[in-house]
Formats: C-alpha cells, sequence, structure tokens
C-alpha cells in the first residue's frame, strides 16, 4: 500500500513537472507548427537566471527569504521575454514560410548557439540554490515523506494548465488565437495580426519554458546540459498527448509521468526506457497523439 | 568491361590517393581522416533518407548498434576478427531495422524525426541502466585481427585507416549506381510528391523501407569502424545530440552527390578539432552560426558551390 501511495505521489509530482516542462512547446507547435527544439534552451535559461539571482540574493543575506520565490518568477519572466523577443524578432519571423521539417533544424541550430552562450554567460560550474526547495519544510504522510516544495509545484502545474486553457477557450483574444490555428490565410483575410499573434504566442511560450527551468532550478544543480536532457522528455509529453494540443499535454504528462514513477519503484533499471516506449507505442497507435486532428492526405 | 562514368573515376582515385597518402600523412591526421570517414559513412544513412523527405533524428541508433557490436562481440563472443565484427554489426543493425523499419515507413515528416529520435533514445536508456550492457562506461574494444593477422600499435591504426578508406571507397561506388539508378530516381519524386508516385504504380512506402534498411546497414558500418578506430564505444553513441550531428553534416555537404557527405564530414571534423582547441565553450555555437548560414544561403549545401560552378563554366 504505501509503495501504491508512493508512486502515485512520486508520479503526480513527475507529471506536473513533465507539464510544466512541456507547457510552451506544446502552445509554439500549436499556434506556429514549430516544434521547437530550443525550448531546452529556454529552460536551462531560465533555470541558470532564477538560480543566479536567488544566489545573489541569499549571498546578500538579510532579505527577507520568503522574497526568493517572487525573485524566481521574476527572473524565469525577464530570462522568457528577453530570449523570446530576441530569437522571434532576430529570426524565426524570417523563416515562417519554411517546412516544418526544416524548422526542426532551426530551433536545433538555435539549440546549440544557445547551449554555448549559456556557458559562456554563467560559466560551467554548477549552481545550487536549494534555499526555496528547504525553506517550504517537508510533510509526512504515514511512512513516506515529501518536500513541500515538490507538492507545491503540483499546485503551480494546474494553476498554468487552467490558466491556458481559460485564456484560450474562455476568453476572445483566445478565440481569435483559435481562429489562427484552425486556418492562418482565413484568419489574416478577417483582419487578425497574424504576426503579432505568433511573436506574442512565441514569447508567452519561452517564458513558459524559463518558468520551468526557474521552478525546477532549486531541486537540482543547475549545470550545462540540463536542457539537452529535458528537451527529449518534452518532446515525448506533447507527442503522446498530441502536438499543440493542452489538454494532450496534460494527459501526456500524467501518463508519463505515473507510468516512470512505476518503473522507478518496481523495476529501476527500465526507467528510462519506459519513457521513451510509451511515447513509441502511442505514436505506433495513433501517431497524431491522444489528442491530435487527423490531417487528411492532400494530392 | 566495367565502363566508369566520371564521378566512379574520380571515387577510384581519390580511394587510390588516400591510401598513399595514409602512408605519408602524420598519424593524427589519418586517425582523424578514419573518423571522418567512419562517421560518413552514417551520413550517408541519412543522406539516403533526407533525399526521399525524410530526416532522421535517431540514426544513432545503427551507429551505436554497429559501434557495440565490435565491443559485446569481442567481449563475449571471443570474435576478434574485423570483418567477423562489422559483419556481426551489419547484421543486428539489419534485422532490427527489419523490424522497426515496418513501423518507422508509415510516418512521414517531423513525426519519423521525432519516432526515430525516441528509438535510439530507448537504445540509450537501456544500456545506461544496464550493466550487463556496459552501463554508461561501455566497453573497450579488444584489439581486432584482420583474417588472422594481429597488428600492433601503429601498424593496427594504419590497418584499420586502409580499411576504413577500402570500405568507404567501395560503398561510395554502391551508392553513386544507386543514385544514379531509376530506383534512385524516384527518391526524390517520392520527397516532391508521393500519392503521385503511388498512382504512377509505385510503392513509395517499400522503397522507404529498403532506404531505411541500406541507411540501417551502413550506418552500423559507421559505428564498427569507428569503435574500431578509437577502442572504445559508450552509449553516446545513441544520444540524441550524436544523431543531431549526422544531420548537421547531412546538410553541410547537401544530398545532390555521393562525395559530399564524406567532404563535409572531414572539414566538420578538421575545424572541430582547432575549435576545441582555440574556443572550447563556443564550438557548439560555431555549429549553429554555420547550420543557419547553410539553411539560408545554401540549402542545397555546402556542393552546391562546387556543382554551380561547374554549371557556370559550361
Amino acid at each position: 500500500m504505501t509503495t501504491l501511495y508512493a508512486i502515485l505521489i512520486d508520479g503526480m509530482i513527475y507529471a506536473s513537472w513533465l507539464f510544466l516542462v512541456a507547457a510552451g512547446l506544446t502552445v509554439i507547435y500549436g499556434v506556429m507548427r514549430i516544434l521547437n527544439m530550443a525550448h531546452g534552451s529556454f529552460y536551462s535559461i531560465g533555470a541558470y537566471s532564477g538560480a543566479s539571482l536567488v544566489g545573489w540574493y541569499f549571498a546578500g543575506g538579510d532579505g527577507a527569504p520568503y522574497w526568493s520565490y517572487l525573485l524566481l518568477l521574476g527572473a524565469a519572466l525577464a530570462a522568457g521575454l528577453f530570449i523570446g523577443l530576441l530569437v522571434e524578432q532576430g529570426l524565426l519571423q524570417f523563416m515562417y514560410k519554411r517546412d516544418e521539417i526544416l524548422m526542426v533544424i532551426i530551433t536545433y541550430a538555435l539549440l546549440l548557439i544557445l547551449e554555448d552562450a549559456t556557458k559562456l554567460i554563467f560559466g560551467v560550474d554548477p549552481y545550487f540554490t536549494y534555499q526555496p526547495y528547504s525553506l517550504l519544510g517537508r510533510s509526512s504522510f504515514g511512512e513516506l515523506t515529501f518536500a513541500n516544495y515538490d507538492l507545491a509545484l503540483i499546485a503551480v502545474s494546474v494553476l498554468i494548465g487552467a490558466a491556458c486553457w481559460l485564456v484560450l477557450n474562455r476568453t476572445n483574444r483566445g478565440k481569435v488565437l483559435r481562429a489562427v490555428i484552425q486556418d492562418r490565410e482565413i484568419a489574416v483575410a478577417m483582419g487578425v495580426n497574424v504576426k503579432l499573434m505568433f511573436a506574442a504566442t512565441f514569447v508567452v511560450g519561452t517564458t513558459l519554458g524559463a518558468l520551468a527551468g526557474a521552478l525546477t532550478a532549486p531541486a537540482i544543480s543547475v549545470s550545462p546540459g540540463i536542457g539537452v536532457e529535458v528537451i527529449v522528455l518534452a518532446f515525448a509529453v506533447v507527442v503522446v498527448g498530441g502536438l499543440g494540443s493542452i489538454e494532450g499535454a496534460i494527459v501526456g504528462a500524467l501518463l508519463v509521468g505515473l507510468t516512470r514513477s512505476v518503473a522507478v519503484h518496481l523495476a529501476p533499471q527500465i526507467e528510462l526506457f519506459v519513457i521513451y516506449g510509451v511515447m513509441s507505442l502511442v505514436l505506433a497507435v495513433r501517431p497524431q497523439g491522444l489528442f491530435g486532428r487527423n490531417l487528411a492526405r492532400k494530392i | 568491361m566495367l565502363r566508369l562514368d566520371k564521378t566512379e573515376t574520380w571515387l577510384l582515385a581519390a580511394t587510390v590517393i588516400l591510401l598513399t597518402a595514409g602512408f605519408l600523412l602524420p598519424s593524427w591526421l589519418t586517425f582523424i581522416l578514419t573518423l571522418a570517414f567512419a562517421k560518413a559513412l552514417v551520413v550517408q544513412g541519412v543522406v539516403i533518407q533526407m533525399r526521399a523527405g525524410l530526416v532522421s533524428f535517431g540514426q544513432g541508433l545503427f551507429f551505436c548498434i554497429g559501434g557495440y557490436a565490435v565491443g559485446m562481440g569481442g567481449a563475449f563472443l571471443d570474435v576478434h576478427d574485423v570483418f567477423a565484427l562489422i559483419g556481426l554489426g551489419v547484421a543486428v543493425a539489419v534485422g532490427v531495422a527489419a523490424i522497426i523499419g515496418l513501423l518507422m515507413t508509415r510516418y512521414r515528416d517531423i513525426f519519423f524525426a521525432m519516432l526515430s529520435l525516441a528509438l535510439s533514445m530507448i537504445l540509450f536508456g537501456v544500456i545506461v541502466k544496464n550493466p550487463t550492457l556496459g552501463s554508461t562506461d561501455g566497453f573497450n574494444v579488444h584489439a581486432p585481427t584482420l583474417l588472422g593477422w594481429a597488428p600492433q600499435g601503429q601498424e593496427q591504426k594504419l590497418a584499420i585507416f586502409v580499411l576504413t578508406v577500402l570500405i568507404a571507397g567501395g560503398l561510395a561506388l554502391a551508392l553513386n549506381r544507386y543514385m544514379k539508378s531509376g530506383l534512385g530516381g524516384v527518391n526524390e519524386a517520392i520527397k516532391e510528391n508521393e500519392i503521385r508516385v503511388e498512382f504512377l504504380g509505385l510503392s513509395p512506402r517499400w522503397i522507404l523501407y529498403a532506404n531505411y534498411l541500406f541507411a540501417a546497414g551502413i550506418s552500423a558500418v559507421g559505428g564498427a569502424l569507428t569503435a574500431l578506430a578509437t577502442g572504445h564505444v559508450d552509449p553516446e553513441m545513441a544520444f540524441w545530440t550524436t544523431s543531431g550531428e549526422f544531420v548537421f553534416i547531412a546538410l553541410l555537404g547537401g544530398t545532390t552527390h555521393v562525395a559530399a557527405p564524406f567532404v563535409a564530414a572531414v572539414l566538420f571534423a578538421l575545424v572541430r578539432t582547432y575549435a576545441l582547441e582555440l574556443a572550447p565553450h563556443s564550438w557548439q555555437m560555431i555549429l549553429g552560426f554555420v547550420l543557419l548560414a547553410i539553411i539560408i544561403f545554401l540549402p542545397k549545401g555546402l556542393w552546391s558551390l562546387v556543382a554551380g560552378k561547374r554549371r557556370a563554366a559550361a
């Protein structure tokens, strides 16, 4: 029984983390049809910004420790806005006419560039910012102990998921965005400023990626290479759920998160295998993902 | 009498020149060339598929299988002959490809890219978590023999170089024939419009399947040669960044000529050797900018510079 609870709670924690990481990726693909390989870099840039800012804050020593959470959020927002605008305005806006597969390669080039840029700016030594993580303490359920920070992550991720869904389905702006997703050309004809929509979407996507990084930073040692590892996980999640679908990302994150948690507790040697196993299995049965739309073949 | 076309004459000449050069060049350079040619074979695997419009972000899967066949064949099966080891790698790779190829050929575009990436990451995950498969350490390759001859030290490196050049030359000739055959031409048509190819009575899926198997085999050869040259294999071979490098080299050279991947791979290896020394933390950044520049200014790769000049002169 204890193992079952452990699996469930661990799975939920991991799933909420996966959703945080994957949300930005699926938003960008949904609207812009760009499978963004550089998403991992946005994650690591967010993590570095958060970790260095919070580290600097605690090194100062006298501020109230709870402000560090706001700093994490602020760092993520600033980093996401800056890098998102830079990349969209500086490069991607000139590339929109290209093939989907070529966009993958372009964002791969971007990943290579940003990975080294991160190293040049933040150095190659790991950053540790455990304070926000340990500050919240731990809670026990029977024999199990969990870090409250991890549990809070579940709440944050539900909040972000709900916000995305509400904006997309319950606001005017979301309605316009859905029109762009349905048919870009007609949306333009109806007077929608698609360029602006694209820029805004991309910035929101990068900020979500940076936010995921900043929120993860206190729980890990932030070092080069974290982005490269994260990106394939995020791919797995969005592909399982169906590229471009928020509901899909939620279901994908839960599926992958819980499966991995089962593997970690019962058969640790297949931990990495199951994540991509789930992805391949879903792709084999439903290539467009669980929530994806079917596409007709065109001559 | 075998008639050679111009490309074939060039390929044969290049093979002979490289073989001679192997005895004259400093050993560090022959080592770099060995690795570059081995890598170029994997890139050929990527290029074959790219010509039909499929981008494999997981060719590292077969690269790794080829490498591990050498590492594990020596460690567990007590096989040390290079031809047997390479053959083993190719057999396993083609066997695996024959099964997953049935699945892969149903996918196009980003789905093909993603699924190939996932499959190579599965292999990565399996190896990393399994001590019997060497875990993260991988295997050291036992000293290989060539048909009973067991070269040592410098002699061994030279032997591997000669072997690599001969295999690469032979495969390049075969690939050139394939590219220029009717079947090779259909690949371009599949890329342009698959449904129309179907209407012409051909089965794109089986052509893609054949491509997939061939690409797997040739990538395994590249992996096996890399393992023999470096004397070590590790799971990084299946990690997706390795596959990304193959895609990079494929785009760098372009898909129009059989020699392009070889030239691009050598260029890549030389630039990397110097860049890592001069600017260790901006090597990837250089790669990224070059990749962007290629996509924007030379969408058909570096080879279009050569081809373009010739057309202008004619």
